[in-house]
């Protein structure tokens, strides 16, 4: 048991020091990857299924207990988010055998990706504070170093404002972590949450709060804090914008959501009024910035931040639905989005462009990359019963019932908005005609390899139908999610053993 | 379960109909036909149960999202079922229909595809009884609309009509959706036959007006009242047998319908009735004279549709058993002579290639059979005797005497509806076919394939003998659907002939007034061309405005905030983090008292004056160098405050990095130019008051840090345990290696990235650079 809750971690790991190994073996990394996500795709869906049976999980690593040593927790929230990694992972891998060129691969894509997976599994599974920093830095440094994998000049400018705007979040995190831990003397999580809770003037602690919630912001694009990610999304190949679409704001979003459940709840009140201000710009800032594109990857970039700001509503509502609004949307957003990214990467295989302007005809020559499309780009919109129609739905109602009608004014506002940009995406590269003169080129993609790449845009696609579709278990997990994160005696017990009266 | 099947048949057939296509070629249209004319019949044999008794019936519910309260439920009532048939007999017809009219197209496939997808959602639409799910298929028809208006995907007119369909419903979608969670809220279920119980309840709640509003905007658009009736004449640019079917018949009904079958629960209020009748009266009115001023087939057959469906809007919101009556009358007259008339303009497009009414005469010759049928829906479209028109319409009169309130205004605004209706019919129906045929004006006419006629004659047969005959309509159809809008049992009979009174009266009037219309028709075009100054208050204009504004306020604001520019981004989020960290300071309470000095020693002041000292000169040396070895003993400084502190493995740390960094920094700079361009002074200065004010705040939050001690810290175990447990006596090395051992492999694993990165950067050039 101990080790199936570390393993999300230790697999990638193992999967990229195999893969560094076989540095030179360019043709055979590819499948050692592959195998690596699909192990790591089993042992995440064990580990959900047996958090769902047990409840909360967690280890000691080398035995120190808790709060002393570092502790690795799986509560439902983190299972289902590991199990997300885990997808992501396997469909990226199937989609860079085609899409990522034997360079990149020569200088170490596969072992990187495998990386930044686990990064980002470490910070979805760690109970310790500190250890979250340290798992933002291997993200942080293994997404940098993906993105300017290929040294393209666009590459490079979008990189730099990347890392470096990256890097004031985590300077922040770590003055933050600095200054908490001054006060209360621990980063075991569980352990800051019952010290917190038993502490009497420990409102205060609402000031710290601020500097995480900036620094875990960043990380999520929200409002105004977005800038780094449509300024790098669009460079890298398909692929990597696809990983970092699904994952990277995601781990942003989670950080924010466990923390501001679990123990920054002293100065509720100001922090959900500011949260639902703070999404409600983010919605409208990220839909209008794509509303204002042509570039497909520019689009879907900007449409990230827009849905942020739908998960921090659930969050900043904080009703149990709310949050597990928020959960959903994550999974959904995860798929969708990472589609879309696959889609965009496709066309620009087929067309050799991402400009909407230059594009066209794809509806009549393309018809099952179509239905894809339509399927994630109206998922997306919110088109019922698509999964992006109950994630909207979730939250809708959560705001109706706690009676914050202005944000659910603007949530739907910007749904509204988020269909005319995906439409206009349908619109100009699958149903407008090519346009001649603007495009000469010709597609080297054989149809062998477009089987390849359509492959996992079809498993996404028909996973946003199925969890349309098959809303009620999901939704089921993630109330439960919810209610665990809105109960945190029972992580604080599970980890600590007591719980301050 | 037959229900599911019934449903899930339209949905299967629409995923395979393209196979069937590929088996079945040109007779796909025949073949496909059998599927909506097999689910008429077996509506059609419910027709004798859903009489007076057995008001429900055919009732299945399956717990679909139970957590929410949304199921998959369904019952077939009155309502429900006169919405089926006409569903099921027109799809038949125009299935039938779209075959041969797009015979030629090379996504035909794809029409059964959408035809068959909007099919299965109308039909959702009408049987469900669930709030939610009503919504799901709802959604599913607009989707499905805006497939069939864009259709012809390469013509951007198609496109841009689809776009504006899609976004007027699509608001409507989302105020409807807001509506049905707020009703839902009210009456404690989304389950519509649970509500109905709950109607006082919910009347008199606070939230009725507001999920009233909500709902009133779903319906509204969908049915295209003023002011959103724009999108409806813009979808014409689908092809004809999708105008007949989604845009006359069926989808722009399903608000009409809604609002029918929430009468019980939300009707028979002073706010319902003023509105919709308001609304209903306006529309009627508005797309009645704009439709005598068109001179394209279509369009013209689009405002009758958008004065028809505001008729029945405002019949629904009169609400009297009368009224109702009309309506449900008026809703089989409409959908039988107006989709008639559809696939005459369509088949006339087809073998005369216009649909321009000034350029259309004498084709009863070459289309004999066509012209029979197209005459037949325009004598029930202008309610001639013994139509089944003119029964509506004497019901509609009748209605509108009797309405409780304002009943002289609906009454004049009906007749001049209807009088219009006459115009259109006979310039839609009648004008095209008779006088000289002009070859010249319209080329290549061609025979009429029985596809095309079929439909339209047999649903004026349709229109003669329920005309004739109204009791085959009366007690077992429209008698249970206006019982189940009313709430109460209603039974009765329906008249062709009245007698000579005041309603028969006025509809000589209309008569009349028509024939004048028609043929004033011309001056009418004039006319409307000396109003086009009042273009810019045109709801049309005022979406594309607004469609325009908001497009231009995206860029305005996307350029202000994604500029480009790295330090703006840095501003930002560092007077983000001063502005919010300063509130929660204030706020809270965080700011010391007063800071005291006291047992601060002389050497740590002057270290870190020694600091500040290299900070500024840092900040206001002009050479790289210089600045970077200023940085270098600021970094000393600090090794200095590890040492003083006790901790001298962090200042050897930090001292070799320090030297690490500042040896690196100059073997780059040495290659870098010298410095060129300097910010201005205000530049400066406002890049100081950010640099200090963040100096600041993060100073305040360490005080803090330092003056609250919350808790006893963890570093104790580790100063106890480090030798006994650990064996090890270096406290700094046990942690990084045994007790956060995780944390260090973590950055060691950033280490080995970063060695990659370096790799890669310097080996793996791209061919641009």
């Amino acid at each position: 048991m101990n080790v199936l809750i570390i393993s999300p971690v230790i697999i990638p790991f193992t999967t990229a020091i195999i893969l560094l190994l076989l540095f030179k073996l360019k043709s055979v990394q590819r499948y050692i990857s592959l195998i690596g996500s699909l192990v790591s795709l089993g042992i995440s869906i064990s580990l959900l299924v047996h958090t769902i049976d047990s409840g909360i999980l967690s280890v000691q690593i080398g035995n120190w207990p808790a709060p002393y040593g570092i502790t690795i927790v799986s509560d439902l929230f983190s299972a289902i988010m590991v199990v997300m990694t885990a997808l992501m992972s396997l469909t990226v891998n199937i989609y860079s055998m085609i899409d990522i060129d034997t360079k990149r691969i020569q200088y170490g894509y596969f072992p990187l990706i495998n990386i930044l997976l686990m990064g980002v599994n470490g910070a979805f599974l760690t109970g310790d504070i500190f250890n979250l920093y340290v798992w933002f830095e291997v993200m942080l440094m293994s997404s940098f170093v993906l993105m300017v994998l290929g040294g393209e000049r666009k590459q490079m400018e979008g990189a730099v404002k990347y890392v470096t705007l990256n890097l004031i979040s985590s300077a922040l995190f770590l003055a933050g972590l600095g200054i908490l831990y001054g006060e209360i003397g621990t980063l075991n999580m569980a352990d800051i949450a019952y010290t917190l809770r038993a502490t009497a003037d420990a409102t205060v602690t609402g000031s710290t709060a601020m500097l995480f919630f900036i620094a875990f912001g960043i990380k999520a694009a929200i409002f105004p804090l977005f800038f780094w990610l449509p300024a790098s999304y669009h460079t890298p190949p398909a692929s990597v914008s696809a990983l970092f679409a699904g994952l990277l704001t995601k781990v942003g979003v989670y950080s924010l959501i466990r923390s501001f459940t679990l123990f920054f709840v002293q100065d509720a009140t100001f922090f959900h009024e500011f949260m639902i201000i703070i999404a409600g710009f983010t919605m409208l800032t990220g839909v209008l910035g794509a509303a204002s594109q042509f570039e497909f990857r520019r689009v879907l970039s900007f449409h990230i931040i827009s849905q942020i700001g739908y998960m921090i509503m659930g969050l900043g509502i904080f009703t149990p639905l709310a949050i597990a609004g928020s959960i959903f949307f994550l999974i959904h957003n995860m798929i969708t989005k990472t589609n879309l990214f696959f889609i965009s990467g496709v066309v620009y295989r087929l067309k050799g462009s991402y400009e909407l302007k230059k594009l066209g005809g794809l509806y009549a020559s393309h018809p099952w990359l179509s239905i894809f499309l339509v399927i994630s780009a109206f998922s997306l919109a919110g088109l019922p019963p698509l999964s992006g129609f109950w994630a909207k739905f979730a939250l809708i109602k959560a705001g109706l019932q706690s009676q914050d009608y202005p944000i659910v004014f603007i949530a739907l506002f910007v749904s509204m908005l988020t269909l005319f940009s995906m439409v206009k995406i349908w619109a100009e590269a699958f149903w407008k005609k090519q346009p001649s003169q603007k495009n000469d080129f010709k597609s080297k993609l054989s149809a062998r390899d477009y089987i390849v790449m359509i492959i996992p845009i079809g498993m996404l696609a028909l996973l946003a139908v199925a969890i349309g579709i098959g809303f009620e278990p999901l939704m089921n997990i993630c109330m439960k999610a919810a209610s665990q994160l809105l109960n945190p005696e029972l992580y604080i017990q599970s980890i600590l053993g007591g719980y301050p009266k | 379960m037959e229900i599911i099947i019934v449903i899930l048949s339209s949905f299967v057939i629409a995923f395979i109909s393209p196979l069937i296509y590929r088996i079945f070629k040109h007779l796909t249209g025949w073949v496909l036909s059998l599927v909506p004319l097999a689910l008429f019949i077996y509506f059609a044999t419910y027709l004798p149960q859903i009489c007076a008794e057995e008001c429900r019936t055919f009732a299945f519910v399956y717990h679909w999202v139970p957590s929410f309260g949304i199921d998959l439920s369904f019952y077939l009532d009155g309502i429900a079922l006169i919405f089926s048939l006409i569903i099921t007999l027109i799809g038949a017809f125009v299935v039938l229909y779209g075959g041969e009219y797009l015979r030629n197209h090379q996504h035909i496939n794809r029409f059964f595809m959408y035809i068959f997808l909007f099919m299965g959602s109308m039909i959702g639409v009408v049987l469900s009884s669930n709030l939610i799910t009503i919504f799901i298929f709802w959604e599913l028809t607009s989707f499905s609309s805006y497939l069939l208006i864009g259709f012809n995907n390469e013509r951007a007119e198609s496109r841009y009509a689809a776009l504006q369909a899609l976004l007027i419903t699509g608001i409507g979608g989302l105020a409807l959706l807001a509506g049905f969670i707020l009703l839902g809220q009210m009456g404690g279920s989304y389950e519509i036959t649970e509500l109905l119980t709950r109607g006082h309840l919910i009347r008199a709640h606070s939230f009725y007006l507001p999920a009233l509003i909500l709902i009133l905007i779903g319906a509204f658009t969908k049915s295209a009242q003023v002011p959103f009736h724009f999108w409806l004449p813009s979808a014409m640019e689908a092809p004809t047998p999708v105008s007949t079917y989604l845009h006359s018949a069926t989808m722009v009904k399903a608000g009409v319908y809604l609002l029918a079958r929430l009468n019980p629960m939300l009707g028979d209020t002073q706010a319902w009735h003023d509105i919709i009748t308001i609304a209903g009266t306006l529309t009627m009115l508005v797309g009645a004279l704009i439709a005598v001023s068109q001179t394209d087939l279509k369009k013209i057959l689009a405002y009758t549709t958008i004065s028809a469906l505001g008729m029945l809007m405002l019949l629904v919101g009169v609400g009297t058993v009368l009224a109702i009556k009309a309506a449900m009358v008026f809703l089989l007259v409409h959908s039988l002579y107006k989709g008639g008339l559809f696939m005459v303009a369509g088949a006339i497009d087809h073998s005369a290639g216009t649909r321009d009414i000034t350029r259309l005469s004498g084709l009863w010759r070459m289309m004999p059979l066509v012209t029979i049928a197209a005459a037949l829906a325009a004598f029930s479209m202008s309610g001639f005797p013994p139509l089944l028109g003119f029964v509506g319409k004497e019901l509609i009169y009748s209605a509108k005497l009797q309405a409780p309130n304002a009943s002289v205004i609906l009454l004049i605004s009906g007749i001049i509806a209807n009088a219009v209706n006459v115009a259109a019919a006979m310039m839609t129906g009648i004008r095209p076919f008779w006088g000289k045929t002009h070859h010249a004006k319209c080329k290549h006419i061609h025979k009429v394939h029985t596809a095309l006629w079929l439909g339209p004659m047999l649903m004026a047969l349709l229109g003669l003998i329920f005309g004739l005959i109204p009791n085959l309509i009366s007690m077992p159809l429209i008698s249970p659907a206006v019982s189940s809008i009313t709430g109460s049992q209603v039974v009765f009979n329906l008249q062709t002939w009245h007698g000579i009174n005041l309603v028969f009266l006025f509809s000589i009037i209309t008569f009349i007034l028509g024939l004048m219309f028609f043929f004033s028709r011309n001056r009418w075009r004039k006319i409307s061309t000396y109003l086009m100054f009042l273009k810019p208050l045109y709801p049309s204009q005022i979406y594309e405005k607004g469609l325009h504004g908001l497009l231009s306020l995206a860029k305005w604001q996307t350029k202000v905030l994604q500029n480009g520019y790295q330090r703006f981004y840095l501003i930002t989020i560092v007077c983000f983090i001063v502005l919010m960290g300063g509130i929660q300071l204030v706020r809270l309470g965080g700011l010391p008292d007063s800071i005291s000095f006291a047992g601060v020693k002389s050497f740590e002041i002057g270290l870190v004056l020694l600091m500040a000292l290299a900070a500024l000169a840092a900040i206001l040396s002009k050479k790289r160098i210089a600045a970077v070895v200023s940085l270098g003993v600021l970094g000393y400084g600090v090794a200095l405050i590890f040492v003083l502190f006790g901790a001298p493995d962090l200042a050897m740390t930090q001292i070799l990095i320090e030297t690490l960094t500042v040896i690196i920094f100059v073997l780059v700079i040495y290659h870098l130019p010298s410095f060129k361009n300097f910010s201005h002074r205000g530049v400066r200065i406002r890049d100081a008051i950010i640099s200090v004010l963040a100096g600041i705040m993060m100073t305040f939050f360490v005080l803090l840090s330092i003056n609250l001690q919350l808790a006893p810290t963890i570093s104790a175990y580790y100063d106890e345990n480090s030798v006994i447990l650990a064996h090890g006596r270096n406290i700094v090395n046990v942690i990084l290696v045994d007790f956060r051992g995780l944390d260090t492999m973590g950055e060691i694993t950033v280490l080995a990235v970063a060695a990659i990165g370096v790799f890669a950067l310097l080996k793996l050039k791209s061919k641009d650079h």
